[in-house]
């Protein structure tokens, strides 16, 4: 059996540390209040408006993120979603995994791809250009841009 | 709830399951309700996850060219996908839902002793929001 130090004793580290795993859990719950509002909003234009997941294809992304508030919207799903996903994946790590360079090596892994994902996701947004490829698929591109 | 020696700490009764002496009467967490809320928390939360990994990859295409985010959304729109997305909807439903049954849980006294019946609210909410979104969403899978 593992010793499960008690309560409020800062996990057996004493001294005035900041308490991440605290923080930890109050981002849990904060960004999952955000979150409810913004996937939701998601799925809803996405999936129910109009024809639903039929109508998706470059137009209709182009002219999702040709308005700002889109984009904002977007990215503030991405950085919350991902980075409460691997924090909760984390406390998967913690409880399943007892060895403890597996445990390091999965944790690397979780902030790793969190990082890349955050960053990629975060450019696509903002430097998406709706015109792309007009020259070589102009019947799948904005018609502004074949203009 | 423990009695500290230090000064005595009363906790309000939480509401458990009457059963035999012997089982397990359950508690917040262990047994019955609060069990299965987290057992299906811990799993919608780890599918949602990979979900997202690979949408972020998938949404990365609109980089690259309209023919392939094309292709690739075309995945998505096939009637297998749809049911999938069924799940998925499915999914983060329940996890939304019962998300925030656990932070009304962890700070609000009523929803502390009455999380049992909550419970049992988020899958009400639950069918009532899939009755809402799964005939609409596959008449749109099927349709096209
Ligand atoms: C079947 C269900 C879903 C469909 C059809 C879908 C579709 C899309 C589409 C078309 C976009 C492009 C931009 C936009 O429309 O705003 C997008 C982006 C995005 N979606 Fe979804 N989505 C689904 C579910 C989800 C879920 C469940 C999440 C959260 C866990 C999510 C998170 C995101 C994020 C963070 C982006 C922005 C990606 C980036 O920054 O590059 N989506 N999605
Ligand atoms: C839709 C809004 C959401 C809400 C209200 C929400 C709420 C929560 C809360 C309150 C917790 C903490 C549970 C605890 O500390 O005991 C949690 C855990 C977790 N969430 Fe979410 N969440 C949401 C969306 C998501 C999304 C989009 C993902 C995936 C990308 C996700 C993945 C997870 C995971 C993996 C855990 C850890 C589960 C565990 O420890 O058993 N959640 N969620």
């Amino acid at each position: 059996m593992t010793a499960i130090p008690a309560p409020r004793s800062g996990g057996g580290r004493g001294g005035r540390r900041t308490n991440w795993e605290k923080w930890g859990w109050i981002y849990m719950r904060a960004s999952g209040v955000l979150l409810v509002v913004l996937i939701f909003g998601h799925l809803f234009v996405n999936l129910m408006v109009g024809e639903g997941i039929s109508q998706i294809n470059f137009g209709f992304v182009a002219g999702k993120l040709a308005n700002p508030f889109w984009q904002w919207w977007d990215v503030a799903m991405l950085w919350l979603a991902l980075i409460h996903g691997a924090n909760g994946m984390r406390t998967l790590v913690n409880d399943y995994v007892s060895r403890p360079k597996v445990r390091t090596a999965l944790k690397v892994a979780l902030v790793g791809s969190t990082a890349a994902l955050i960053a990629l996701g975060t450019l696509v947004v903002f430097t998406f250009d709706p015109c792309l490829g007009a020259d070589e698929f102009p019947d799948l591109v904005l018609s502004i841009c074949n203009a | 709830m423990t009695v500290e020696s230090g000064g005595a700490v009363k906790a309000p009764p939480i509401e458990t399951p009457k059963r035999g002496l012997r089982a397990p009467a359950g508690t917040l967490y262990r047994g019955t309700e609060g069990m299965w809320s987290w057992v299906l928390h811990r799993i919608t939360g780890t599918a949602i996850y990979f979900f997202l990994l690979v949408h972020v990859l998938d949404t990365a295409l609109i980089r690259v060219s309209p023919e392939a985010y094309n292709a690739v959304i075309g995945a998505y729109q096939t009637e297998i996908m749809g049911l999938g997305e069924v799940a998925l909807v499915g999914a983060i439903g329940f996890h939304a839902l019962n998300g925030l049954r656990i932070i009304l849980i962890d700070f609000w006294g009523w929803a502390t002793q009455h999380h049992r019946l909550l419970f049992w609210i988020v899958i009400g909410l639950w069918v009532v929001l899939m009755i809402g979104f799964t005939p609409r969403h596959l008449i749109n899978v099927f349709s096209h």
